[in-house]
């Protein structure tokens, strides 16, 4: 009772301008807050970023028309040794304080990548070291220079290295020493360097930020009076939610709510973001190991139909990345084409042509799973395939997508759209033979030598030009060898109450909201 | 009658026993793995290596499920794998809050199941019969889900009257029934909850009293003169028992917490936790969640036979 009227107390006091702005996020719960996050890329939008820094962030100020690029976080400024490319020195950011009050030093830096790097720390947590690890591919160790400055070094040259530097969450040790290590304790405390404070949250039912005041990019304090976050992981519930005014802004809702959110008077804003509903073909066993099946296959996607299931919601996928990722370049693209799909499939010799797909009921970033499967397989079906679908739920699909092809020779392709947000994880993992799952993401095992030449003088050319002009070159070398089933990039719905303001959407899977207001 | 209580109570420890293996088993046969929520897609196998040692997750199966049997006799349930909260906390949190909704439902539900089967058995074959029986019939096959969202789109959306999700205002943090900002919260799941056992109430009820109605004493009372008044009374404490062991295994589907219309108001009780652990493979949350549920149903049924032999002195001397 006496928290109840303490709660309505606190909320009345803050209530100046910039109001309450509360949100229905598609997770099924809170995200964890004990540094890198769970629940996927949501957990990264609304917690990660919001109550911590990486030393990389990226910038989410929406303008332009090109896809969201890193730019200095934590570090400001960072460079590699140029008489060896494994080193990097990262100088570090002055006068920026946790949340707790301590100082942010280059000790806490070294002291991070121990929590969640290294087994043998003290601060070692796993379920940190389970999410960061993915980001920590060439990630050799970190030394301390002076208290502004580190130096990192990786296992190979690594030029994306600093991409990589943008997943990893830095969380204050200060706060941690003072729980004496117990996550848990400090999941209900947590500090961080990042634009909002923890308030409090109720376990399963919501989380509360405040402004901190004193973040360091005095253009990205927030400017709403408070955010809360509220896990429904069932659409229908997050338009009553919105149209009941219970939240002024949700994720994703369903491509058939819009006209009704819409009709309410809500805002529905989209962009195109890094994201590709794909699918990843086997290239070991099987039709798709014929480059004329493969591309076949992509030929005989009416993808404007696919448009027409989802109301619009989606821009037709031709290539890996969106058009508007800069090393996009001039790939060769599949347009409809069904005699063209069929007289390919003729050629090869598979008619008709059996393949079995691996796809999920539901998950993160699947959008309308099975409605679009199903058009998937009777557009495939009508050029000469013959796709058996082979429907399994999220954390099943997750396991076959680990395995990679040793693990399931039957399967021909696998449905999990992936986030193509910088060059590693858009391009290199999918085609990369150093990325053979389950070592990393290349489930189908595709491997040709004139690729992984272009990999290494990638990872090696550490002059940004140089390397976009590659990056073009690998992107249009994936397009021509159809290395993927290429279906729809998401255009990131959400639907805003008219009383949200300042808003811009970045083509990122990361959004700000700091420059967010709410009107009473 | 003690040494009867006892020899249930221990009946209780092979069942609880028996439902651990069955779900530890289970788990493991479906595929998926428990660690997928806290690795991202793309975690390598050598990271898997080291997270699942961590977590104790390497070792063999048997040796797993003796490791968390001889934690779960001293009362440790171990930590949840997603939310990294202590599973008995998880647990006891979630089933209170299913019994918050359960504690309205269940008295809307018997009441008016009771009542509705009571009529038609009463009146078997009339149409006043039929057009109960109908009703619990329409009652049974609705999907509670769907009644849900319906609901939600009446008295939320378009009327605003009651909220449409959640469990408390924003600002909250804890749940006060006695302030209506809380308690408008309960309205639409319970209703919603309520409507699922009526159904089947109303028609086990309207069988046991039409069935009682057909035998020989209640012929019996009447040649006696009695009133059709007080020989409905005979007839409806005679249906009882039967009635009281189908709600008793009502009570405990309640308590156990519908997955679906705890998803649909986004209430999170015991449903909608089974529903996230199993999604998640969280094995632990799992494992707790369900020998509590289980050692609930074997109370819940243990109290409904010791109300049953207070009613029937015939069970007793049985």
């Amino acid at each position: 009772m006496f928290a109840i009227v303490t709660g309505i107390a606190a909320a009345g006091t803050a209530a100046q301008a910039g109001g309450t702005l509360i949100v229905g996020m598609t997770a099924g719960d809170l995200p964890i807050t004990t540094g890198n996050p769970d629940q996927g890329f949501e957990g990264y939008r609304f917690v990660g970023y919001n109550l911590y820094d990486s030393l990389v962030l990226w910038d989410l100020s929406g303008a332009g028309d090109k896809a969201a690029e890193i730019k200095p976080g934590l570090a400001a400024s960072w460079q590699v040794d140029e008489a060896d490319t494994k080193r990097w020195t990262f100088t570090l950011r002055e006068g920026v304080k946790w949340h707790d009050g301590c100082p942010f030093t280059a000790d806490d830096v070294v002291w991070n990548f121990g929590y969640g790097g290294d087994e043998k720390a003290p601060q070692f947590n796993p379920a940190q070291f389970a999410q960061a690890r993915a980001y920590l591919g060439t990630y050799a160790g970190v030394e301390k220079i002076d208290d502004h400055k580190v130096a990192f070094t990786t296992k190979v040259p690594d030029a994306l290295f600093p991409y990589m530097m943008s997943y990893v969450l830095m969380i204050s040790p200060c706060r941690a020493k003072e729980v004496k290590y117990d996550w848990t304790a400090y999941a209900d405390k947590p500090s961080g360097t990042g634009p909002y404070k923890f308030d409090k949250a109720v376990p399963h039912q919501r989380m509360e930020f405040v402004p901190n005041t004193d973040y360091w990019d005095k253009a990205r304090v927030p400017q709403q009076d408070r955010l809360v976050l509220v896990p429904m992981p069932e659409a229908s519930t997050r338009t009553a939610a919105l149209l009941s005014g219970q939240v002024n802004w949700i994720e994703a809702p369903s491509p058939d709510a819009i006209e009704r959110l819409k009709s309410a008077g809500m805002k529905i804003v989209t962009r195109v973001y890094p994201h590709s509903w794909s699918y990843q073909l086997n290239f070991v066993k099987g039709p798709f190991t014929d480059k004329r099946v493969r591309q076949a296959a992509n030929y005989a996607l009416n993808r404007e139909d696919m448009k027409d299931l989802l109301n619009g919601l989606m821009l037709e996928q031709y290539a890996t990345v969106p058009p508007s990722t800069p090393y996009y370049g001039k790939p060769l693209l599949y347009k409809y084409d069904p005699d063209k799909a069929k007289s390919l499939l003729k050629e090869s010799g598979c008619l008709p042509c059996k393949v079995t797909f691996a796809i999920s009921t539901s998950g993160s970033g699947q959008m309308q799973s099975l409605p679009m499967n199903e058009l998937v397989k009777s557009q495939l079906d009508a050029t000469g395939f013959d796709v058996t679908l082979q429907s399994m739920d999220w954390n099943a699909l997750l396991q076959v997508g680990r395995g990679g092809v040793d693990a399931s020779p039957d399967i021909n392709a696998i449905n999990i759209s992936r986030a193509s947000q910088d060059p590693f994880n858009a391009l290199i993992r999918h085609v990369w033979t150093g990325a053979w799952a389950p070592k990393g993401a290349n489930w189908g095992h595709f491997s040709n030598p004139a690729v992984d030449k272009l990999v290494d003088s990638i990872l090696g050319e550490f002059d940004t030009t140089k390397r976009l002009a590659l990056l073009t070159q690998l992107h249009e070398a994936m397009n021509e060898e159809a290395a993927m089933i290429f279906v729809a990039h998401d255009l990131n719905p959400r639907g805003l109450s008219p009383k949200v303001r300042g808003f811009v959407q970045a083509q990122s899977w990361f959004q700000d909201l700091t420059p967010v207001s709410v009107e009473p | 009658m003690g040494k009867y209580i006892l020899r249930r109570i221990l009946y209780a420890i092979p069942i609880a026993f028996g439902v651990s293996v069955v779900c530890f088993s289970l788990v493991y046969i479906a595929p998926g793995d428990p660690l997928q929520t806290v690795m991202p897609p793309d975690a390598t196998a050598e990271t898997i290596a080291i997270v699942k040692h961590a977590y104790g997750f390497d070792k063999p199966l048997p040796m797993q499920f003796l490791i968390w049997l001889g934690r779960v006799v001293t009362g440790d349930f171990g930590v949840s794998i997603s939310t990294r909260r202590p599973v008995i906390l998880e647990v006891t949190q979630a089933l209170s809050n299913t019994a918050l909704l359960a504690l309205f439902a269940v008295p809307i539900a018997f009441f008016t199941g009771y009542v509705m089967g009571a009529v038609a058995g009463s009146f078997a074959g009339r149409w006043v019969d039929r057009v109960v029986t109908g009703a619990a019939v329409i009652g049974v096959s609705l999907p509670n889900y769907w009644l849900g969202i319906v609901l939600v789109i009446v008295f939320a959306v378009e009327y605003m009257l009651l909220p449409a999700t959640g469990m408390g205002p924003n600002g909250s943090t804890g749940f006060d029934l006695l302030q209506w900002s809380n308690a408008k919260f309960l309205v639409l799941p319970v209703i919603t909850l309520a409507m699922i056992p009526i159904g089947i109430l109303a028609r086990t009820t309207r069988a046991a009293v039409a069935e009682v109605r057909n035998q020989d004493f209640v012929q019996t009372l009447r040649a006696k003169g009695l009133s059709e008044w007080a020989v409905t009374r005979h007839v409806l404490k005679n249906a009882m028992p039967q009635v009281m062991a189908v709600m008793g295994l009502q009570f405990g589907y309640l308590l156990g917490g519908s997955i679906l219309v705890e998803t649909v108001f986004t209430w999170p009780g015991s449903g909608f936790l089974l529903s996230k652990a199993i999604i998640n493979r969280d094995v632990p949350v799992l494992q707790g969640t369900i020998l509590t549920l289980s050692l609930v149903f074997v109370a819940t049924n243990l109290v409904v036979d010791l109300l049953q032999s207070l009613i029937d002195p015939r069970i007793r001397r049985g």
